[in-house]
This record gives structure tokens, sequence and C-alpha cells, in this order.
């Protein structure tokens, strides 16, 4: 009998694999593979021969390429994570409100959506360099094109500015509001799914929740921090995780570590800048992860 | 005055009160909501007065949006750039076939972590969520070898002596990755499967079991009809980014004519055509007028997103009804 049940367990448990098999060869053949072999690039110097390539191990000296020879590297990593640091609380500050406001019946709701959604589907790498260079075109030159968007998108923050600083926020918050202000347009476009995730959190909360605070006399306002909030804290994470692996694609330093192993070939130094990359935003995330694990209500 | 009547008149006043704040609130979120939908909507309204503006209304500075001369030249020349139909027909073709590998992949994947309990479980699971964190670009010169001669224990090279199969300008790399679940954000849509899978009742699985029904035949006639919200999830996001994907494309089939890889080139493919479409001759010296390049551009970008709207318009009802009941909420 005993025998029997096990023997069923074992079988059960073998068909696991048979499900996740088809992942399995690929984690194993197209992931693992890969991931190591990169790895062993990175320390080591790659030459493209005839036939196939060859390797010559040289220690950390492409990390200390990266690092401290590179010119641009470390300015452009430096501005992608601090980019990302910034952007990532503007886009769920964004998400959340209009995942709010949308939750809420009004009439042409459904429309609404529909277009809230849109940059969903518009966003496009190739649709954005496009354009890009488009307007390179246009204008002659792509540094007088990168003055001319600040001009033109700068439409007089000065006023805002003094309010803010009027007020009593302090200067480096202002600022910081400011630059939402500016980018309001990337923040919306880059904020389709996010907004759908939280939507979709919104509508899990019971209606009854709301309804007991009603009778007990609570305030929208109260409701929203006291229900709302709580209710679609686990999901903040989720979507720091979306909003940060979206923001892999595309990026400068994705560009700078492409260009280098295609356009220069030095496959050991891309490879390196890569992984810098990663442990970076890994480091990142774990931080947010920790901050975030003690404040997150899981019921 | 009674007591009765001030109460009365004190609640008359919160009544008004509030139905002013009411009708303040709603005025600003109607605001807020077209605010933001123009934001969104404003550059597709943009590339449409472009797509259908004739060249005169160029350095027309009284024309905003609303074109005075129609035509249809730039859509036709946009078109001729773009190789259009072909080129979207075997753009379909790719996406459509790598949406399925996708979906069937992940779907068993995410059916296996979910409801098996076989050694390692935790662990492999791990592995998913690493592949969804680790950014491609990491990948992105083995994967190029990988494919440029690829081989699975070196059997290609024990039979024909040559190191491997160059399969790299061809459907194969994408095919292979997305059909083990290794592609495009395959990660995230394992993920979403096997959320939604842990959150349907046992008792399903265990009485078509004692129905009699394989492990097998429970996913595919059971589970699987069950799973429609993620798979819809899954099915229209895969779409959307496969379409819109650069990353791979560029990486595995540079040379081939996939919408993306078209869109990104296509300012420097315009300057290049335009004047030959418009019957100047290369050795002419013609050049087109950078305006006019920019109205192009703008049309061929619309004709790429074209398909998608089209799409969208049907099936966005789905996406946030379909997101709601396929458990990446928990």
């Amino acid at each position: 009998m005993k025998l029997n049940k096990m023997s069923l367990h074992r079988k059960r448990s073998m068909l696991g694999f048979f499900f996740i098999g088809p992942w399995l060869i690929g984690i194993i053949f197209f992931y693992m593979s890969p991931l190591i072999q990169s790895i062993k690039f990175s320390f080591s110097k790659m030459q493209i021969q005839s036939e196939g390539y060859s390797l010559l191990p040289v220690g950390f000296e492409n990390f200390r390429t990266a690092l401290f020879v590179d010119a641009t590297f470390n300015r452009i990593i430096t501005s992608s994570v601090w980019e990302m640091i910034l952007s990532v609380p503007m886009i769920l500050f964004f998400s959340l409100f209009s995942a709010t406001l949308l939750n809420q019946k009004f009439r042409g709701r459904t429309l609404s959506r529909a277009i809230f959604f849109l940059p969903v589907i518009l966003a496009s790498n190739a649709i954005a360099s496009a354009e890009q260079s488009g307007l390179i075109g246009l204008i002659g030159s792509a540094t007088y094109l990168e003055e001319m968007q600040g001009a033109t998108s700068s439409y007089n923050v000065t006023s805002i500015v003094y309010m803010l600083l009027d007020i009593g926020i302090p200067s480096s918050f202002a600022d910081y509001i400011v630059t939402a202000i500016l980018q309001i347009y990337s923040i919306i476009t880059s904020s389709g799914v996010q907004i759908l995730i939280f939507l979709a959190a919104l509508q899990s909360v019971p209606s009854s929740m709301y309804e007991v605070a009603k009778m007990e006399g609570a305030t929208s306002y109260e409701s929203f921090w006291k229900i709302t909030f709580p209710m679609v804290s686990p999901l903040i994470l989720t979507n720091i995780i979306y909003t940060i692996i979206d923001s892999f694609s595309g990026s400068p330093i994705t560009n700078l570590i492409y260009s280098t192993a295609f356009d220069t070939h030095n496959y050991g130094l891309s490879a390196a800048m890569s992984w810098i990359y990663t442990l970076v935003v890994t480091i990142f995330l774990a931080i947010v992860g920790v901050v975030l694990a003690k404040r997150i209500h899981y019921n | 005055m009674s007591k009765e009547n001030t109460d009365e008149r004190y609640y008359r006043n919160q009544r008004i009160i509030q139905k002013v704040f009411d009708l303040l609130y709603v005025a600003f979120r109607t605001l807020l909501v077209i605010g933001i939908s123009f934001i969104i909507i404003y550059p597709i309204l943009q590339k449409i007065a472009v797509a259908f503006k004739d060249k005169v209304d160029i350095y027309n500075p009284t024309i905003y949006m609303v074109p005075v001369n129609y035509t249809w030249e730039n859509i036709t020349l946009a078109m001729g750039i773009l190789d259009y139909f072909p080129m979207l027909g075997k753009t379909l073709l790719f996406v459509v076939i790598m949406t399925l590998c996708t979906v069937a992949s992940c779907a068993l994947a995410g059916y296996g972590f979910a409801r098996f309990n076989f050694p390692g479980n935790g662990i492999l699971f791990g592995l998913v969520i690493v592949t969804i964190l680790v950014p491609t670009t990491t990948l992105m010169l083995p994967y190029y070898l990988h494919f440029k001669s690829f081989d699975i224990f070196g059997i290609v090279e024990m039979i024909t002596g040559k190191p491997g199969v160059n399969l790299l300008n061809s459907y194969w790399p994408s095919i292979i990755t997305s059909a083990t679940a290794i592609g495009l954000k395959a990660g995230l849509f394992i993920y979403i499967f096997r959320q939604f899978f842990k959150g349907l009742p046992k008792e399903i699985e265990e009485a078509s079991l004692i129905d009699g029904a394989g492990g097998i035949q429970t996913f595919f006639r059971i589970m699987l009809p069950n799973a429609i919200p993620p798979i819809i999830t899954v099915v229209l996001f895969c779409f959307v980014w496969q379409y819109n994907d650069t990353f791979y494309t560029t990486l595995f089939m540079n040379g081939m004519e996939l919408m993306s890889l078209k869109v990104a080139t296509l300012p420097s493919q315009a300057n290049q055509f335009i004047p030959e479409l418009m019957g100047y001759s290369p050795s002419s010296g013609f050049k087109a007028d950078q305006n006019h390049v920019a109205m192009i551009i703008d049309t061929g970008i619309l004709l790429a997103i074209l398909p998608l709207l089209a799409l969208y318009l049907v099936v966005q009802r789905y996406f946030v009804e379909s997101i709601e009941r396929s458990g990446i909420v928990g």
C-alpha cells in the first residue's frame, strides 16, 4: 500500500517535469549556458577568428577598463541609475493616481480606460528611434535637437519653482516636482501596464470594506489611506520591478553595451559592462525589496 | 428659534456644501481625464493629420493640424518605402508563430510550477525570477554566437564536420527561444500562468483524475479551458511586445523584413528613396525636402502602428477584464 502510494507520488512529480520540460530545456541550453559564457567573456579578452573565437583570460582587466579607463561608461551608468531612481516613484505615483481615477464610476469611463492603456501598445523603441532620427534630419544636428527639446518643453517653470519655494518646500524636492512636470509625457507613456496592474488590484478590493468605513464615518481620503493603499501595496513592489525591467530596453546604457560589442568589437568589455549594470540593478532592487517588505500589508 | 429648526438648517447647509464639493470634484476629474487623454492621443492625431497633408501645406503657417489640401501621396510613398503589405504579412506571420509558441510553452511551465511538487520546484521557479530580472543585454553576445553556429552536444559537427548551423537571419532563433519559454519577457508570462493555476481549486483536477483522465489529459481538457483570462492577457502582451520588439530582431535577424526593423531604419531609407519614387534619377543629385521626409516618416510610423491600433479597438475591453482575473494580483 505504502509502496503504491509512493510510486503514485513519484509519477505525479515526474509528470511535473513533463510540463516544465520545454522550459527546462530552454533554461539549460539557452539561458544558463549563455549566462555562464557571458561571465567567462567578462573575465577574458575575446578574439573572433575565422573558425569560431579564442578566449584569453585577463582577470579583472575588463572591469577595471569599464570603471576606470572607459570615458563614457561611468557617466552613462550613473545617469541611467539616477534616472531610474527618479522616474520609478513618479511612474508609481502617476499610475496609482490614474488607476484610482479610472476605478471611479463616471461617464466615458470605458473610453478613457482604452485611451490610458494605449501607451502599452505604442511603447516601441523602433518608433521612438524613427521619430528621433526623423527630427534630427529635420533640424540638422543631434545636439541642437537636444537643446531644442529642452527649450520647448520648459515652458516657464520659474514661476512654479518660486511658488513651491514660497510654500516652504525644500529646494531639492521642488526640483524633483519640476522635473516630474517636465517629463509628464514620458511618465504617462511609460505607465500603461502599471496602471493596468493597479486597476486590477483596486477592483479586487471588496466593496464591503468601503461600505463599513463609510458607515463608521470615514472620509474618502481616510478610506483611501486606510483601505485602498494597504490593499494595493503588495502590487507596488511588482510595479517597481516591472518599471525597472521595462527601462532596460532602449536605455542609453543598453545602447552603449550593444555598440561596445558590435561596433567596436570589444566583447569582453561589453560583457563586463553588462555585468556591472546587472549588479547595480540587483543591489537597487534588493534595497527596495528590503525597505518595502516591512511596510507591505499581505492579507 | 426651536432646536429642530436649527438642526434642519444645519443639515441643509451641509448638503449644499457637499453638493458643491462633489460638483467641483467631478469638474476637476473630468478636466484631468481629458487632459491626460489628450496628451496620449495628441501624437496619433498629429500623425493622422500629417498623413493626409499635401506638400503645399508644409510652409503654410496658418495651418494647425487640419490640412487644407488633402492627398494620398504621403501614404503611397510611405507604403512604397516600407514595402508595406508584403512586409506586414511577414511580420504578422512571424508574430503569430511567436505568440503561439510562447503561450504554449509558458502555459505548460506555469502549470508545472503551480501544481506539481517535484524536487527543486522552488529553486527552479527562482530561476524563472532570475530570467525576469537579469537584463537581456547580458546575454546578447553569447546568444549571437550560440545561434551563429547552433549545435546541441556537437551532434551537427559530428554529422557534417562543420561547427554548427548558422541560424541567424532566419525565424529559428526566435522560435527556438520562445518555444522553450526563454524568449521575450517569457519569465513574466510563466509567472502570470503560475499565479492563475495556483488560484484554481484543486478539486477540479482531483475530480478529473478520479474520473480516469491522465495528468496530461486533465491539463488539456480541464485546466486549459479554464485558463482563458491569463491566456488572453499573455496573447495580447506577447503579440504587442513581439510586434514592437527591436532587441531580439536586431540581434537575430537584422537583414529580415520585419515591421520593427523597417520602422527603425525608416528615416535613412526615406532620404534615399523619396527622390527615386518621385521620379528623379539617383544621379541627378536631387535631395528631398527634409520637411517632406519628416512627413513621410510620420506617415510610415502611423502605418506601422495601424494594425496594432485596429487590433486594440477590437480587444481593448478584454485587456482590463482578463488582467483582473488572470491572477497577477494574487
